[in-house]
């Protein structure tokens, strides 16, 4: 694209909305205890980002640091506080 | 054929006519008949539509701005707060580049609560990106719901349009509405068929983030289609005409404004009034004459010049208020007219507001004023407000 001519109409773009790594803007990183983790789900449910990841039945959830913004949800519907929001720079 | 209906009946029909497909409402006085009455004609199979019933206007308009990117033709209608609450989903909708058709039924903000008509509503989402067309009577609120799709589905344009026509005086008031056949509307009015729609071959992402480095490419895109939506409608308007014998090819209706010293620029269904008023004026030997404003998004400045070669006074009557300045339509007539010479007389009435009558002696008294400031050159002032109980029995 090198002008507004060339820019498609109804704002679509052709990228996967993988490319835009929004996990660079975090401050506070969910840190799963998989020892207290029941693999129930709900933050995977509850994640505004889509960032976190089941691979596959059973498997226990991950995060995906490049796009976790680090809000917190996770943490806060963790029925069995399994998710703890740490600083970054103290991981 | 010709048949007697209020204004939010002819709006119903009007999208019955011109075939939604999707209708997300919410009712809200004096909305509420065009959603019953259109729930009623997807009920009784009338129309193959989808009625999506929302808990409020945000997800209506949400709900249309999906149904729209899949291709389908869509309608909604609402009222004073439901469309302030609708805000957020409007800038989404112009983005978008949907070509959502919304009546608003125009009724005053509160507090204090009132359900009666006034503009403040409308003229709050001015920029939004919408393009706003002012019914005087029924027979346009169905009218120009036609006109509306023709527009705002031309590729060249893509954006939204609010056809508003006045609460009560118009949604509850019954008049003569001429209703065009279906099948000469579907040769006016072909299939929706947008050259972007959802395509689950073809994965996209609609409406995701832009860096700093092109949005105002995006906004310069809107701009364009907006300034394309004048020569449209006129085209549009034109064919109108032929297909139904009536004519919407000026974004301005001129009324008895031939050699006339003053001209009253106006919307909505108050025009009518001010006709009346002009038609006792020139009796009396009075050149005025009015101006209706049929289209206020995109603004019709061409138009406007073209009215002010002829006429050196003109008055703007606006059935708002901007806060901290004055009318919105005022502050825009006067600022395109800016650059014309100095001689150039431009004044301000507010009125209307919250439903209050405006008569036709009220605006014989503004054209007397109009004729008074032509003649001294002097206002009292920029702005008047019409019909306030401020004791000095001006008006």
């Amino acid at each position: 694209m090198e002008t507004y001519r060339d820019l498609p109409q109804s704002s679509y773009t052709l990228q996967s909305t993988e490319s835009v790594r929004t996990g660079t803007w975090r401050t506070l990183q969910p840190v799963i205890d998989l020892k207290k983790c029941t693999r129930c789900y709900t933050c995977w449910k509850f994640c505004p980002d889509v960032s976190i990841e089941v691979r596959e039945e059973g498997d226990y959830p991950r995060v995906d640091l490049d796009h976790c913004k680090g809000c917190g949800i996770c943490s806060n519907e963790c029925p069995v506080g399994a998710i703890s929001m740490m600083r970054e720079d103290a991981i | 054929m010709i048949d007697l209906m209020t204004g939010n009946v002819a709006a119903a029909k009007a999208a019955m006519l011109a075939g939604v497909e999707v209708v997300a409402a919410y009712p809200i006085t004096p909305q509420t008949s065009i959603s019953e009455k259109l729930a009623e004609m997807v009920a009784n199979d009338e129309i193959k539509a989808k009625y999506i019933k929302v808990e409020s206007e945000h997800s209506a308009m949400a709900a249309l701005i999906g149904a729209s990117y899949m291709g389908a033709r869509t309608f909604t209608a609402t009222s004073s707060q439901g469309l302030a609450l609708m805000h957020e989903m409007l800038f989404w909708a112009a983005g978008a580049r949907r070509p959502i058709v919304m009546t608003v039924v125009s009724r005053s903000l509160g507090p204090p609560w009132n359900i009666w008509t006034d503009h403040m509503d409308v003229i709050g989402e001015r920029d939004t990106g919408w393009m706003q067309f002012f019914c005087e009577n029924n027979q346009e609120a169905l009218d120009l719901i036609l006109l509306a799709y023709k527009v705002a589905e031309d590729k060249e344009v893509m954006l939204p349009t609010m056809v508003i026509e006045d609460g009560f005086i118009l949604s509850h008031t019954f008049e003569k509405v001429d209703i065009p056949a279906k099948e000469e509307v579907d040769f006016f009015l072909p299939p929706f068929n947008p050259d972007v729609k959802v395509n689950f071959r073809k994965p996209r992402r609609y409406g995701s983030l832009v860096m700093p480095d092109w949005t105002m490419e995006f906004r310069y895109n809107n701009y364009l289609a907006m300034e394309k939506a004048k020569k449209k409608f006129a085209e549009a308007g034109s064919a109108f005409s032929k297909a139904f014998g009536r004519d919407y090819s000026s974004l301005i209706e001129s009324y008895r404004c031939e050699g006339a010293e003053a001209v009253l620029i106006i919307t909505g269904s108050a025009a009518g009034t001010a006709k009346v008023a002009a038609d006792r004026m020139r009796e009396r030997g009075k050149k005025v004459g009015v101006a209706k404003m049929r289209v206020f998004r995109p603004f019709p400045n061409e138009e406007l010049l073209k009215l002010a070669e002829n006429v050196r006074t003109i008055g703007v009557f606006d059935r708002s208020y901007t806060f901290g300045y004055g009318g919105a339509i005022y502050s825009e007539v006067r600022n395109a007219l800016f650059s014309l010479a100095a001689d150039l007389k431009v004044k301000g009435y507010i009125g209307g507001l919250g439903g209050r009558d405006v008569t036709e002696t009220d605006f014989e008294k503004i054209f007397d004023d109009l004729l008074t400031l032509r003649r001294s050159g002097l206002a009292s002032n920029q702005v008047d407000w019409v019909g306030l109980k401020d004791g000095s029995m001006r008006w």
